[in-house]
């Protein structure tokens, strides 16, 4: 995001006319209004807000907000993004992909667009499975997943996508899933991390891929199962209603993490960690904890900036033409010139 | 020093006679030619082919650059052509490392780099081998025989020195040892063996200098320029090229060479300068976004011949333009639809491969109507193809490289100098029509240089650009109406009030929302068509560079093979046949009298280096007779083979 003056809307401002076709039942539903009440909250202008996607069930998520969209092609839309920010860097850009469109075909740009650092916030929604093409595996699909290009079971190992961004040199991760109460906490974090801020959203494909992360997602036990993570608090999990009884420490001799009880009157004691959102080794273990084991790391997990491409590609200019003047003229009559004066059409330098 | 200059051995050779001079001294040959002839006064012919050749480390393309800026500066009309190996540094001494520049001018118009050389100078037996057969019977060779050892011999696949035998019979050979000439003229320098012989493509250029009656002064100053840091290399340098140039001094008092004085060609008086075409498209494109009143982005990736572009606009960003560097060639138009969704000019550029992967995003800017520019610099192809070979086989891809109906100008450069005028071409286009455009353009004029008048900005018609600030239809946003052009407006993000939303799936003919209807497809498919065949309402109509309409047989071409046409057909002329030279800039859409042209004529023969592409859509669109006469050997035509196909087709 950028330094903007507060826009007041509601979250009817950020509604278009089109009538939504996901399934009935999709996960995309409760991300969009999840998206849409988040955005009065921060004070977004809608004409300064960009949505742009590539091709999916997610992809369509431009042409149900209110603010200029632009729905490009399969996995290209980091690209678009990158340019666009480019040629205008005071646009807030959203970029709305999913696990295949940014993790298979759109790979590559979700590698750089991260790397890179353009400020953007980058909404991956992780639902395991192509959905648009009716169901094949993708590549955040787990081991044996039957689909109709893999009958027997799906044989290729998943991508996790948060360890991939954290990979890719990404300086925000965030995770939240579609009726997660928290998400709106995660998008205003990634929305004021000066970056490419990436946010794997775990998403239900009520068709193709029902009830995938149920899991951890689940209403019932959900405490026992999702760690949220907040930058200096205690890495505390369990059911709220029985109290906090389980937290994260680090096992020193091994170098990983463990489950460890302790309640929030022991935590120190017990050796339960606190959140660093800046440590990018322990950001890791968390993103790449075994979930059953151990609970799914969700919230904020890694948030460390750093100048994004933007401020750099602008420095740069600054350095580049500095002193220089813009003239045409002299620009096309530059390097080693002759003249032929007019009578004898003879040259002289 | 050159008194100094030691003439370890010359060679001049002709119709099999030698006559040799004192061991250690001159050998020479008496005889009558229009270059290099001993006896002579100097030779003024109207134009000379001279081509500089070794291997791929001896610095030729530098030398023949720097000898084409002092041939310029000299005021003669050239045309120049790079022949180098796809290899960044093949292995020393062999038949594929060898690398060639050759310059054609002359004190008349020069056309084309020219067909077979005058004079070939060959720095080592690879070298030799491989620009022998092009070199005009009776041509001078210069050859190093310090290069042509034992191992050198072998590496070229000669079993004897063809110095040594009579397979040079048929022309004049001067040889002698440059490399250690050079290093003689260097020695005070002190520099290792090695550095010093780095030094004999200045020692090589001297003489060239010398024989063509150059000023050294403009290589100096380019010299003590380059090797600023280090003026020891600089001097030693020099200290090669004055070497050379007093060899050449030297040589003729003894008898070998002579000096050859090409008059300056009768020219428009102005200020002139040389340009490669990467040069001109650049500036072309600058020129062009500055006449729009828009900020240019460019999206690359690398790729030979197309970087050179790249590598030119990021030393612009003072004339409000921003470069990129992509992730790859998808990424690169990619971002370059964005910015121009976002209000700048959207540029990318390739080569045939690069293009293939950027096809998908070429329907994306057409089915969003937006602008943008995508400068093809063909390649031998298909796939890899030949990398450093030109060719026009993407004319195809161009016109009809894309999934569904998908309609995009075509507009093609027909020389170094006519891409600057393309380019802006191709950006008004571009913006006046809300669509994206091709630029042809092929490895021989992006490498290729020519002088160039440079023209005064201030007679360049500009076409600012309107963004869209208001709704359009009362209180509704119509983002796809279209105005009197068939284009829809260029709405910016960050415009109050005017949000809308754009993608590549169909949509409604005036909201943009997605709209799947058959009626709707069908209204849409129309208003892309009619909107770039409108195109054609706002060029010229098409004429004869040559020639009158009704003319027996005409030569129609497109792209860089407009040089060898050029010349083939006034020389025809000059003979007295009615042949005329038509040459397509706007491929698609063509000018509107382009049927009735072609029509006029009673034979159509079309010269290009592809498998007849131009010529069937050329039939296709106006049910014509037009003939092929294609090669793909990676050269430009030679105009004797045109002449000869003007020859056959009259006969």
């Amino acid at each position: 995001m950028n330094e903007m003056t507060k826009i007041e809307t509601t979250l009817k401002d950020w509604e278009t006319d089109q009538e939504v076709r996901w399934c009935p039942g999709c996960g995309d539903y409760a991300i969009l209004k999840a998206v849409q009440r988040t955005l009065p909250q921060l004070g977004c202008d809608p004409k300064n807000t960009v949505f742009i996607s590539g091709i999916g069930c997610s992809s369509r998520f431009p042409y149900y907000m209110e603010t200029y969209g632009f729905h490009t092609i399969h996995g290209r839309a980091p690209a678009v993004a990158t340019g666009a920010k480019l040629a205008n860097p005071e646009l807030d850009i959203w970029l709305v992909t999913g696990d295949g469109d940014g993790l298979s075909i759109g790979g590559n740009h979700m590698l750089h667009v991260l790397r890179r650092n353009v400020n953007m916030q980058i909404m991956l929604f992780n639902n395991e499975i192509y959905g648009l093409t009716k169901g094949q595996f993708s590549p955040t699909s787990r081991e044996g997943t039957r689909s109709p290009s893999t009958p027997i079971g799906s044989v290729d190992r998943p991508a996790n996508p948060a360890s991939f961004a954290l990979g890719a040199g990404a300086r925000f991760v965030g995770r939240g899933f579609d009726v997660s109460k928290n998400l709106p906490d995660v998008l205003k974090a990634a929305h004021a991390h000066q970056g490419a801020a990436f946010i794997e959203i775990f998403q239900n494909c009520i068709v193709y891929n029902k009830d995938v992360f149920n899991d951890f997602a689940a209403p019932k036990g959900a405490g026992d199962r999702q760690l949220w993570l907040e930058h200096g608090k205690p890495m505390l999990f369990g059911d709220p209603k029985t109290g906090l009884d389980k937290g994260i420490a680090l096992d020193r001799e091994g170098l990983s993490l463990k489950v460890v009880e302790a309640t929030e009157d022991n935590w120190e004691e017990a050796g339960v960690l606190v959140h660093d959102a800046t440590s990018r080794v322990i950001s890791n273990m968390l993103i790449e904890m075994p979930f059953g084991p151990f609970p799914m790391a969700l919230g904020v997990i890694y948030d460390d900036p750093r100048p994004s491409y933007s401020e750099s590609v602008a420095q740069e200019r600054a350095k580049a033409t500095e002193g220089k003047q813009a003239n045409l003229a002299k620009l096309l009559g530059s390097g080693q010139t002759w003249t032929v004066e007019a009578d004898e059409g003879h040259p002289t330098d | 020093m050159r008194e100094e200059v030691p003439i370890h051995r010359c060679i001049f050779q002709q119709d099999k006679r030698l006559l040799f001079g004192a061991r250690e001294g001159t050998y020479m040959a008496t005889q009558a030619a229009d270059l290099g002839s001993a006896n002579e006064p100097s030779a003024q012919p109207d134009a000379v082919v001279v081509r500089f050749a070794g291997d791929s480390g001896d610095g030729m393309q530098l030398t023949g650059g720097q000898f084409t800026l002092s041939t310029a500066l000299a005021g003669n009309d050239l045309a120049t052509f790079p022949d180098f190996p796809a290899e960044i540094r093949a292995p020393q001494g062999t038949l594929f490392g060898v690398s060639a520049f050759q310059i054609n001018f002359g004190s008349r118009e020069i056309s084309t780099a020219g067909d077979a050389p005058d004079v070939l100078v060959a720095m080592n037996p690879a070298a030799l081998k491989v620009n022998l057969p092009s070199l005009k019977t009776g041509g001078l060779i210069i050859a190093d025989t310090g290069e042509f050892t034992k191992r050198n011999l072998d590496k070229a696949k000669y079993d004897v020195s063809p110095l040594e035998d009579d397979s040079l019979a048929k022309y004049k050979v001067l040889a002698f040892d440059i490399s250690a000439l050079t290093i003689e003229a260097v020695k005070e320098y002190g520099l290792g063996n090695k550095d010093a012989l780095r030094s004999k493509n200045m020692w090589t250029l001297g003489l060239a200098l010398w024989m063509f009656d150059r000023p050294r002064e403009p290589i100096h100053q380019w010299l003590k320029q380059k090797f600023k840091s280090k003026p020891d290399i600089a001097n030693a340098n020099i200290a090669a090229l004055d070497a050379g140039h007093a060899y050449g001094e030297t040589a003729e008092i003894s008898g070998p060479l002579s000096q050859i004085n090409v008059a300056p060609t009768k020219t428009e008086a102005g200020l002139y300068r040389t340009i490669t075409g990467a040069e001109s498209i650049s500036l072309g494109l600058v020129a062009g976004a500055q006449l729009a009143d828009l900020p240019m982005f460019f999206g690359g990736y690398p790729i030979t011949p197309a970087s050179a572009i790249l590598h030119h606009l990021v030393r612009l960003k003072e004339y409000d333009v921003t470069t990129f560097q992509a992730e790859d060639e998808i990424a690169a138009i990619c971002a370059a639809i964005g910015a121009s969704w976002a209000g700048s000019l959207g540029i990318t550029s390739s080569s045939g491969p690069g293009i293939a992967l950027k096809g998908e995003a070429m329907g994306l800017a057409i089915m969003t109507e937006l602008p943008l520019v995508i400068v093809n610099s063909q390649r031998g192809g298909p796939s890899t193809g030949l990398p450093t070979k030109t060719e026009q086989s993407d004319l195809y891809q161009a016109i009809y490289g894309r999934n569904g109906d998908a309609p995009m100008p075509v507009i093609s450069a027909s020389s170094p100098a006519d891409a600057f005028e393309c380019a802006i071409e191709a950006v008004r286009i571009a913006v006046q029509y809300m669509t994206p455009v091709m630029l042809l353009t092929d490895g021989y004029i992006a490498n290729a240089a020519e002088p160039w008048k440079v023209p005064d900005p201030a007679t360049f018609e500009p076409f600012p650009v309107t963004f869209l600030e208001e709704k359009n239809d009362g209180d509704t946003l119509l983002p796809y109406r279209r105005d009197e052009k068939g284009a829809r407006p260029w709405i910016k993000p960050g415009t109050p009030e005017l949000m809308h939303r754009i993608g590549g799936i169909e949509k409604h003919e005036e909201t943009g929302n997605i709209d799947y209807s058959p009626e709707n497809h069908q209204a849409m498919t129309d208003a892309r068509k009619a909107k770039i065949d409108g195109v054609a309402n706002s060029i010229p109509d098409q004429g004869c560079c040559l020639g009158e309409p009704g003319a027996k047989l005409a030569l129609v071409g497109w792209g860089s093979t407009f040089g060898p046409i050029h010349r083939a057909v006034s020389q025809a002329r000059e003979r007295g046949l009615d042949v005329a030279h038509v040459h397509f800039r706007h491929i698609w859409p063509m000018p509107k009298n382009t049927g009735d042209l072609l029509k006029s004529f009673d034979k159509v023969l079309v010269p290009e280096m592809n498998t007849g592409q131009f010529k069937t859509v050329l039939r296709d669109q106006f049910l014509v007779d037009a003939q092929p006469l294609n090669k793909t050997d990676g050269l430009p035509f030679y105009i004797h083979e045109l002449e000869a196909a003007i020859e056959e087709a009259l006969s």
